[in-house]
């Protein structure tokens, strides 16, 4: 018989030394690749930080955001202004434009999320497509459509990541990072109180939730992830430019968490890694290649639909009985 | 002399509708300190509209006192932190979480993980079937024992007053009876409950007092004792 406790190791091993294993695994890769792949991968890594934000709050909350890149441009053109032209520290140009963009998530959130489904969905869009324009528009601050170029990479002090390998350490790090507190909010008090929330508002109220400020919240959060990312990819490229953070960030981000498995802990990294990666190893196949990359993520949407991550569930194991409480087990 | 005690709920002139069609028409009811108080009526008579408003799930028109408090202002969430708990028509529980999950999020508005393992306790008493499921997905569980998780999620909230909305509906009457022996158990302790349901004479047993509501509106309220001699009353909901 399988005892609790082998269960909780196993339980563990599957949901957390397995993954990280295999993203250092990843990363281990790519730093013995050429230096065009560690840029596929480090990509991968700032989308991955980005669909795990966009996570918290589709799949744990439930909601519908189309307009978390307006907070990835906050992170991106805040982190360039300020290590670019005003010299901060990058480290510290990505924490105050973190904090500016959750500011901004906050004052924007409160009256977007009074709206449900659909219209939540329309206001969030809109507020991505606001920010684009004015990225585009405000050229005195953002330089237009040129972009701002020459960002700092990464570094604190005298010490910089002068490398693109230095760089995906870092930025491996910071996925992790963010992949762990976003696992300990979901396993909090107030990640209880958000999965509620996304099971049903009106039985979540019921039991004394506040909805409309949990709701907040984790818009917040999000808006915090992606902000990192945007943070990230400016210092990792060292350019940006409205495009960066336009539309198509919005349906690549849809895509890696819904092939990599919404509401799950490592979707957002497995979807950015297939995402990403894929079109390099079909790339043999010249013109075929979008047509064979496309088929492959209908092929998984259809029969994984819950995502790569939901397969994971899919491995059989041996069953406990009914747990005890820890009190119980004392 | 002194004055008898507020009610520990009271209802007055609650009214609600659904764009223009008024489910609930001008209602005033309440429910004493640990007083079992059942509202019977058939589908459609606002029953559930009636809880919903109480809860402001529903916009309504009318007011909420909680021990003569008025609470008409008072959101969703902050009446059930008042210890004003609904379970509602077709549970609301959470199919995706575990039973545990479910049960400790009963207690989301109590603090302090010892006060949570002594709510659980006291639900296994009530419901050792729930020990059992303990790390089961509530989906998964029967319709009975998903009953009894509703009912034990609202009793992890420490209730001063418990709602039901409906809870034998759907259940084996073997199912039904044993969840309404607990919620009369639950009233000889000192709880407050206000028990709607459509037609069930256990229900009718376990209460002191009965409205019965029809098209929106309440048409006779009387001490359960009682029912029985009014022929078309007992006719429709004893038999």
């Amino acid at each position: 018989m399988t005892s609790p406790a082998t269960t909780s190791t196993s339980r563990w091993a599957r949901g957390v030394v397995l993954p990280v294993a295999a993203v250092l695994a990843v990363m281990v890769f790519a730093l013995n690749s050429s230096g065009y792949v560690v840029t596929v991968i480090g990509f991968a890594a700032i989308y991955a930080i980005f669909v795990t934000g966009l996570n918290f709050f589709m799949g744990y909350t439930g909601q519908a955001s189309f307009g978390q890149n307006a907070f990835a441009a906050l992170g991106g053109y805040g982190s360039a202004i300020l290590s670019g032209n005003y010299y901060w520290d990058p480290l510290l140009a990505l924490v105050v434009s973190m904090a500016f963009a959750g500011v901004v998530a906050a004052i924007v959130g409160y009256p977007t999320l009074k709206l449900r489904g659909h219209y939540l969905a329309m206001a969030t869009f809109a507020l991505g497509l606001i920010t684009y324009e004015i990225s585009i528009e405000w050229t005195g601050l953002t330089s237009g459509y040129m972009g701002i170029s020459g960002i700092p990479p990464l570094g604190v002090g005298r010490y910089e990541l002068g490398t693109e390998k230095q760089m995906l350490v870092a930025l491996t790090a910071f996925l992790l990072l963010g992949v762990w507190i976003s696992t300990r909010l979901r396993d909090s008090r107030f990640g209880r109180a958000l999965r509620a929330i996304a099971g049903s508002e009106p039985a979540a109220q019921a039991l004394g939730i506040n909805v409309a400020r949990y709701k907040l919240m984790a818009f917040v959060v999000a808006a915090l992830y992606a902000s990192c990312a945007g943070s990230l990819f400016a210092h990792f490229v060292g350019f940006i430019s409205p495009e960066v953070f336009g539309g198509a960030m919005v349906i690549q981000s849809f895509t890696m968490l819904f092939l990599g498995g919404i509401g799950t802990t490592w979707g957002p990294v497995i979807g950015a890694l297939m995402v990403l990666m894929l079109p390099e190893f079909l790339r043999g196949l010249k013109e075929l290649q979008d047509v064979v990359y496309s088929c492959v993520l209908v092929m998984i949407l259809i029969f994984a639909p819950k995502g790569l991550a939901g397969l994971v569930a899919l491995i059989p194991t041996r069953r406990a009985p009914a747990a005890p409480r820890p009190a119980e087990a004392k | 002399m002194s004055a008898s005690p507020p009610p520990l709920i009271e209802a007055r002139d609650l009214a609600a509708s659904y764009g223009r069609v008024q489910a609930l028409k001008p209602t005033s009811l309440s429910v004493a300190e640990g007083e079992l108080v059942t509202v019977l009526g058939p589908n459609g008579a606002g029953k559930s509209t009636m809880l919903r408003a109480m809860m402001r799930l529903t916009s309504a028109s009318g007011r909420v006192l909680f021990r003569g408090r008025d609470i008409t202002g008072l959101s969703t969430h902050d009446r059930a932190k008042e210890g004003i708990i609904l379970v509602m028509e077709g549970r609301g529980l959470f199919s995706q979480m575990t039973v545990r999950e479910n049960l400790v999020l009963g207690a989301y508005t109590l603090t302090g993980d010892e006060t949570v393992d002594g709510r659980l306790d006291g639900v296994f008493r009530l419901f050792p079937r729930l020990k059992e499921r303990y790390e089961q997905v509530a989906g998964s569980l029967s319709g009975g024992e998903q009953q009894m998780l509703a009912v034990g999620r609202a009793i992890m909230a420490k209730p001063k007053l418990l709602m039901l909305d409906e809870p034998s509906l759907g259940l084996a009457p073997r199912v039904a009876s044993e969840i309404l022996e607990t919620l009369g158990e639950l009233n000889r302790q000192g709880l407050g409950i206000l028990l709607v349901e459509q037609k069930a004479p256990q229900a009718l047993r376990l209460a002191q007092r009965v409205y019965v509501l029809s098209l929106g509106g309440i048409v006779a309220e009387l001490p359960a004792s009682e029912i029985k001699s009014h022929h078309d009353l007992s006719r429709y909901y004893l038999h």
